[in-house]
């Protein structure tokens, strides 16, 4: 990391987004399983507790049960782990949910690797392609604090259920803070001509690194901040690709259905390689901290370098 | 005491429910005849006596109460009693589960008028009536949910994790109907998946309980006012039915849970529909 780039938190930037944005409109209701410390809803229910439920550790009843305040014209923000928050009420969102169309919007956070601890089966290595399969689902994935918080007031007016996929950790802010956010936008942080990157997350601030080092070696390369995962603007995609000669994506999530399998969805009309960055099909594990688990997984700044030189005969 | 014309009226809405059910399940047309029929009585009596606010021209009454089928295969006695109260006309029975058709195999509200969710993955009806309930209480709204479960679906383990949420949240307003006719998709309650002592279970999770016979148009009516008059905790009439009810040849049998009637078997049902309407004047 950058020792001139600010870190700040996702998470309490969550819960702060919540309180603020529970002031201005009384229909917004949260519903926490037990995380909610973890999570930060817990500061929406400490400022308004009549609209704060607990509903204790059953994700399956609680996601349900938030399709039934939306119906009844509330706004639920669901929260938990995102393990928990995905596939353990996998067919409670598809059921009462997306398929209705619903407007609840689910929080997965401590997503990806990020919750270094806990482990593999507290670790989200599979939420972005759980949650990309299931027609009307918006999937979210911020890049930094900043960017929580936009895309939360987005996510407000949004018509449809949305997955927003929030890291633990505290990471560097990228997003400029007098900008708003609009659903689907595509952020280019940095220009480039001969290679560009699609990342999201933590992993951005790795891309950027990565460019850096590919700059030493002649290799200009382009980054964009793939956020809005779905739906993704498959034009717009192509236009971010327009010069370059090669597209490398890097996600903090299996290879298989998440981020760079969406960018080769949506590049699969151009001629271009891409090459990916992830987790290589297999699942998390305990470590002593987050950036040694990143390292153990290959999510590096190095790694996204050498899959560009690799891609570009140098 | 209810009137013996209320009671009459009621009696005739069901048979209508069960002659609207068989005309959406002419022969060679699989239907889910069994849970449909053992609701007839209940829906009968919650849309054309209890719930108030219902109106075809305006479906999302913010004031109307709600009827939830979390076992929603058993829509087609929905469906009937919706024609009936105008939500759409007896010309669209014909086309239940065609292409284009607006009365879905499973209860649809993008599809359907009068529907309150969707449902039909067995299991989720009652937390979803629980966030209503929820939101509902929220508003100071006096409005009531009723939802439906068949027996065979407390197997399912969201709702006794809904079981125990709705008590926590002292919703008074959510009253749950079990539709125990003991026959599930393939075979008994007894068999397949045993759940005995229904009362007791429920009544441990802190439910008011309330059993009655599911076919008796005045203990309908009383346990509903006893659930009306219920506070602080929320309330499950244990209905006893039977599946298939109405029609000897299906009653009581797993077989009738989702199938196609023979030619023999529809006209049997419509002169048995023609002698039910006989009996009661119409």
């Amino acid at each position: 990391m950058k020792a001139d780039i600010k870190c700040e938190s996702l998470r309490t930037a969550y819960g702060e987004a919540l309180v603020e944005l529970g002031k201005k409109d009384s229909r917004i209701v949260a519903l926490e399983a037990d995380l909610g410390k973890s999570t930060q809803s817990i500061m929406f229910g400490n400022a308004y507790p009549e609209r704060y439920f607990q509903m204790g550790i059953a994700e399956q009843n609680m996601l349900s049960t938030a399709a039934g305040l939306a119906l009844t014209g509330k706004i639920p923000f669901v929260s938990t782990f995102a393990v928990f928050a995905s596939g353990r009420p996998y067919d409670q969102i598809r059921s009462s949910i997306a398929i209705p169309d619903l407007s609840v919007l689910i929080c997965g956070s401590s997503a990806g690797l990020s919750d270094f601890g806990d482990g593999k089966t507290h670790q989200s290595i599979d939420d972005i392609g759980i949650m990309r399969v299931l027609p009307h689902m918006t999937v979210l994935s911020p890049v930094d604090a900043v960017e929580t918080k936009q895309m939360m007031a987005a996510m407000l007016t949004h018509k449809g259920p949305v997955y927003l996929r929030i890291n633990r950790n505290d990471l560097p802010v990228l997003t400029d803070s007098s900008k708003s956010y609009k659903i689907g936008q595509m952020t280019r942080v940095r220009d480039g001509n001969d290679v560009v990157i699609f990342a999201a997350g933590v992993m951005v601030s790795k891309s950027l690194e990565a460019a850096d080092l590919l700059e030493k070696d002649g290799i200009s390369a382009r980054v964009v901040n793939l956020s809005t995962i779905k739906p993704l603007d498959t034009e717009e995609l192509e236009k971010q690709c327009k010069g370059v000669k090669a597209v490398i994506t890097a996600e903090e999530h299996n290879i298989y259905c998440g981020l760079g399998s969406a960018v080769a969805e949506g590049l699969s009309e151009l001629a271009l390689p891409i090459s990916m960055v992830g987790v290589n099909d297999s699942y998390g594990t305990s470590a002593k901290g987050y950036e040694e688990l990143l390292v153990h997984y290959g999510l590096t700044a190095d790694a996204i370098a050498a899959k560009a030189k690799k891609l570009l005969n140098k | 005491m209810y009137s013996e014309e209320r009671i009459k009226n009621l009696k005739k809405m069901a048979v209508r429910i069960r002659s609207n059910i068989i005309d959406m399940i002419p022969p060679g047309k699989v239907g889910h005849l069994g849970g449909s029929c053992s609701i007839a009585d209940i829906i009968s009596v919650l849309y054309f006596d209890r719930m108030k606010g219902l109106d075809p021209k305006n479906p999302k009454n913010p004031e109307r109460d709600r009827l939830l089928l979390s076992k929603g295969h058993a829509v087609l006695a929905q469906y009937a009693a919706l024609t009936e109260l105008h939500y759409f006309g007896h010309e669209e029975l014909a086309k239940v589960k065609t292409l284009g058709g607006m009365l879905q195999g499973h209860p649809d509200i993008e599809k359907t008028p009068g529907l309150e969710a969707v449902t039909g993955s067995l299991g989720q009806g009652l937390s979803v009536s629980q966030g209503i309930a929820m939101a509902l209480k929220l508003d100071k709204k006096p409005a009531k949910v009723f939802c439906i479960c068949g027996d065979g679906e407390l197997a399912e383990g969201q709702i006794w994790e809904a079981a125990m949420s709705a008590v926590n949240y002292k919703l008074d307003n959510l009253c749950l109907f079990i539709d125990h006719n003991g026959v599930q998709a393939t075979g008994t309650t007894k068999d397949v998946f045993p759940i005995e002592n229904l009362g007791e279970r429920w009544s441990s999770f802190g439910w008011h309980v309330v059993e009655i016979d599911g076919h008796d148009i005045p203990q309908i009516l009383d346990g509903i006012s006893e659930a009306d008059k219920t506070k602080k905790v929320p309330t499950v009439i244990i209905a006893k039915t039977i599946k298939g009810k109405g029609f000897p040849f299906a009653e009581g049998k797993a077989q009738f849970h989702n199938a196609a009637l023979t030619e023999e078997q529809y006209t049997e049902c419509k002169s048995i529909i023609a002698n039910m309407k006989k009996e009661l004047g119409e």
